[in-house]
């Protein structure tokens, strides 16, 4: 069962790497600075690959998926 | 006007002791599990800022009591606007620590911080004589901790932060203090005025406290009341009162006024057409889009300008950004250096666009509340000072007559 997640970044760790925007262009854009904003709401099970990938791929291990019934 | 956490001995007075205070209220109730339910029922909420439920944060830590709790009364006040906590800790140091040793009994805490801003010097020396005034197991449980002066500081992780590595700035949540705060351990933050009310509530019942009330609102509320006003003024206000009552019970207005900045810093500015008919009360105020805040009205009078002013502000909250999360630091000094140029009238070309589409960027990506916090203030100022803006960018104008600060 995959669940649902949304994606969340630890904000102090994130350098603005921008690696994110790249796996991931479904969920993020980057702001005028380079960091990222994350599309609100759950990820769509077709797009879960790619998340999966950008979380791995955080040079600063900045961002997670977060498994939404978890935070009840 | 109602006095709850300020009535006693007259403020030129001075400290109120240990004997005095318990002469005048009392010895400290009993605190059991139960007085969670009258602190739920008195609806006394934080007043640090964010205006979350007292009981509701109490439960939380209570329920963690096999973590051996802590208890830290939070007198940082870095809000530049705000002199309410260091004034209540200075006068009615024993009713703030009553209130803290209250909640560490309904908690299950058996160590209490009393965090209190390095330059609110004479709230430290008050607090420091109050707590060796105390019985020894009280005193024991008790240690004044001096904060950095610095507006993050008072952030309650940041204060859980100062405590553990001497660092005082905000941390990632989760964990929240509740759940793994000072030494690990679950950690009360509670703003030292709510402390103060819970002291009383305990003592005299949660009718009481509501009765204080006008209408349907709870209780009594600090404010300091600035600007256009005699002076800088600590008042107590009964909840459901207006804004118009409160600046008349400090002093009355003293100058026209078109805008008043509700909240301080991380407040919002109101046309004061609107502002002086609204009702102190967190609910009521939050349905409209506002807040008090920690307790801060400031009028700005007629002649000033609300764009320079929130330029100044702007610039403050930038320069105090803890400079850990990318939004807060570059966006937030691009923010303020935009509207800086705005404010003196040195606008170019897309600035004022610029403002406004970053205005909308910067709220809930911050690991704290600073980002969200500039971003209300100027999204209200961009609404409430809409054609001052535009003369600013278009014409290069400033309709100012004085160029004062309201905040000075």
């Amino acid at each position: 069962m995959s669940g649902r997640y949304v994606v969340a970044v630890d904000r102090i760790k994130c350098d603005g790497h921008g690696v994110c925007a790249d796996l991931l262009p479904e969920m993020i854009e980057l702001d005028d600075w380079g960091y990222p904003i994350i599309l609100p709401g759950a990820v769509p099970p077709s797009v879960l690959p790619h998340a999966r990938r950008a979380v791995s791929g955080c040079p600063t291990l900045a961002l997670r998926l977060q498994a939404l019934a978890a935070r009840r | 006007m109602t006095l709850s956490v300020l009535a006693g001995p007259a403020p030129a007075t001075g400290t109120e002791g240990y004997a005095a205070h318990v002469a005048r209220l009392g010895p400290l109730p009993l605190s059991t599990s139960a007085l969670i339910d009258t602190i739920d029922r008195s609806e006394l909420r934080g007043k640090g800022g964010a205006g979350f439920p007292a009981a509701t944060k109490w439960r939380a830590v209570a329920s963690r009591r096999a973590g051996n709790p802590v208890v830290l009364a939070n007198g940082g006040e870095g809000e530049p606007l705000s002199r309410k906590d260091r004034t209540l800790m200075e006068q009615r140091p024993h009713l703030v620590i009553d209130g803290a040793l209250l909640a560490a009994g309904a908690v299950g805490a058996r160590e209490i911080v009393l965090y209190v801003g390095a330059d609110h010097t004479g709230a430290i020396r008050a607090m420091q004589r109050a707590a060796g005034e105390r019985p020894p197991r009280e005193r024991d449980l008790l240690h004044v901790v001096s904060a950095p002066v610095r507006y993050v500081s008072g952030e309650e992780t940041a204060a859980v932060n100062f405590v553990n590595t001497g660092i005082a700035l905000p941390t990632s949540i989760p964990p929240r203090p509740y759940e793994r705060g000072v030494d690990g351990r679950p950690t009360l933050v509670q703003n030292v005025e709510t402390l103060a009310h819970a002291a009383l509530i305990a003592r005299s019942g949660d009718a009481w406290f509501r009765s204080l009330g006008v209408g349907t609102a709870s209780g009594t509320t600090l404010i300091s009341v600035g600007g256009a006003v005699p002076q800088t003024m600590l008042i107590e206000a009964p909840q459901g009162t207006t804004i118009t009552d409160a600046v008349n019970a400090a002093g009355g207005l003293t100058a026209d006024s078109d805008a008043v900045l509700l909240g301080g810093y991380f407040g919002s500015w109101v046309a004061a057409s609107t502002a002086w008919g609204l009702v102190i009360d967190a609910d009521g105020l939050r349905a409209n889009g506002y807040s008090l805040g920690c307790g801060v009205i400031a009028v700005l009078p007629a002649g000033r300008c609300g764009v320079v002013e929130t330029a100044r502000i702007l610039a403050y909250l930038a320069h105090e950004s803890a400079r850990q999360c990318g939004p807060c630091t570059f966006g937030l000094r691009a923010i303020s250096a935009a509207t800086g140029r705005v404010a003196a009238l040195t606008s170019s070309d897309g600035d004022l666009d610029h403002i406004k589409r970053w205005s909308g960027l910067l709220a809930g990506r911050g690991a704290c509340r600073h980002p969200d916090g500039a971003a209300g203030l100027l999204g209200s100022a961009l609404r409430v000072f809409a054609e001052e803006f535009q003369r600013h960018d278009q014409q290069h104008r400033c309709s100012a007559t004085i160029a004062q600060s309201v905040a000075s």
